[in-house]
């Protein structure tokens, strides 16, 4: 499967050595892992995702299919949890596969910049001084923009 | 119809999705939009910020002068904050 929406936990390595296995002959790979944050001046204790099931399987296989073609991947990946994560949790991961590097992490940048705001997913955190709902960010919009 | 609503805007509304039936006069994601707040204060200060709100068509991203006529479900949601 090359999107995968998941509430389970996912291994990083695991699933890197996986793609790795299929290489297919490319010369070049790269692996994005996306991980919950918490920093002492904006600790998370808790972070929930919530998604639109059938909206993010759309948009990201969707992404998917124009990164293989933008970039002329061999092949790509995307991982996705929902539910409830804690820091360190992996929460997204890309895989892209090329003949040479830079195709390999153009698109693993592309892919990351533009599911932030086009896959319907909405960050909850939780800390000590409450739960709130993450704002979404200009400069999202403006790196999901410098690939139209 | 069906409205599903998503993140803040579910939690502002307290539901998340109701079945609607908006006269034909209402045309667009923006026509119900106004429609939706016109009926009901609560809808109307939690899309207060409408610029804000995204929608989907029948599970697919539209922008809000997508027309609704023959839409089976109609999903409204606040900006995308994933990966």
């Amino acid at each position: 499967m090359s999107v995968r929406l998941q509430n389970q936990a996912f291994d990083p390595g695991a699933e890197t050595n996986a793609f790795l296995d299929r290489t297919g002959g490319g010369g070049a790979a790269v692996t994005f892992t996306g991980l919950v944050r918490s920093t002492p001046d904006h600790p998370v204790t808790a972070m929930t995702l919530e998604h639109y099931p059938a909206l993010a399987q759309r948009q990201l296989e969707d992404l998917h299919e124009q990164a293989i073609k933008r970039f002329d991947l061999i092949d790509a990946e995307i991982i996705h949890r929902y539910g409830t994560l804690h820091p360190g949790d992996p929460i997204v991961q890309v895989m892209t596969l090329s003949k040479h590097r830079h195709a390999a992490f153009e698109a693993a940048n592309f892919l990351m910049d533009t599911l932030k705001t086009n896959a319907p997913f909405w960050k909850k955190e939780e800390g000590p001084s409450g739960t709130k709902w993450v704002d979404a960010r200009e400069s999202d919009d403006d790196a999901a923009a410098r690939w139209q | 119809m069906k409205v599903l609503y998503f993140a803040w805007l579910r939690e502002r509304l307290n539901r998340d999705s109701e079945t609607v039936d908006p006269p034909a006069s209402v045309e667009t994601i923006s026509d119900l939009m106004t429609w939706l707040a016109d009926r009901d204060e609560a809808f109307a200060l939690a899309i207060e910020n409408r610029q804000l709100i995204r929608a989907a068509i029948d599970d697919e991203l539209v922008d809000h002068s997508a027309q609704i006529a023959n839409a089976r479900t109609i999903a409204l949601f606040p900006p995308m904050t994933g990966g």
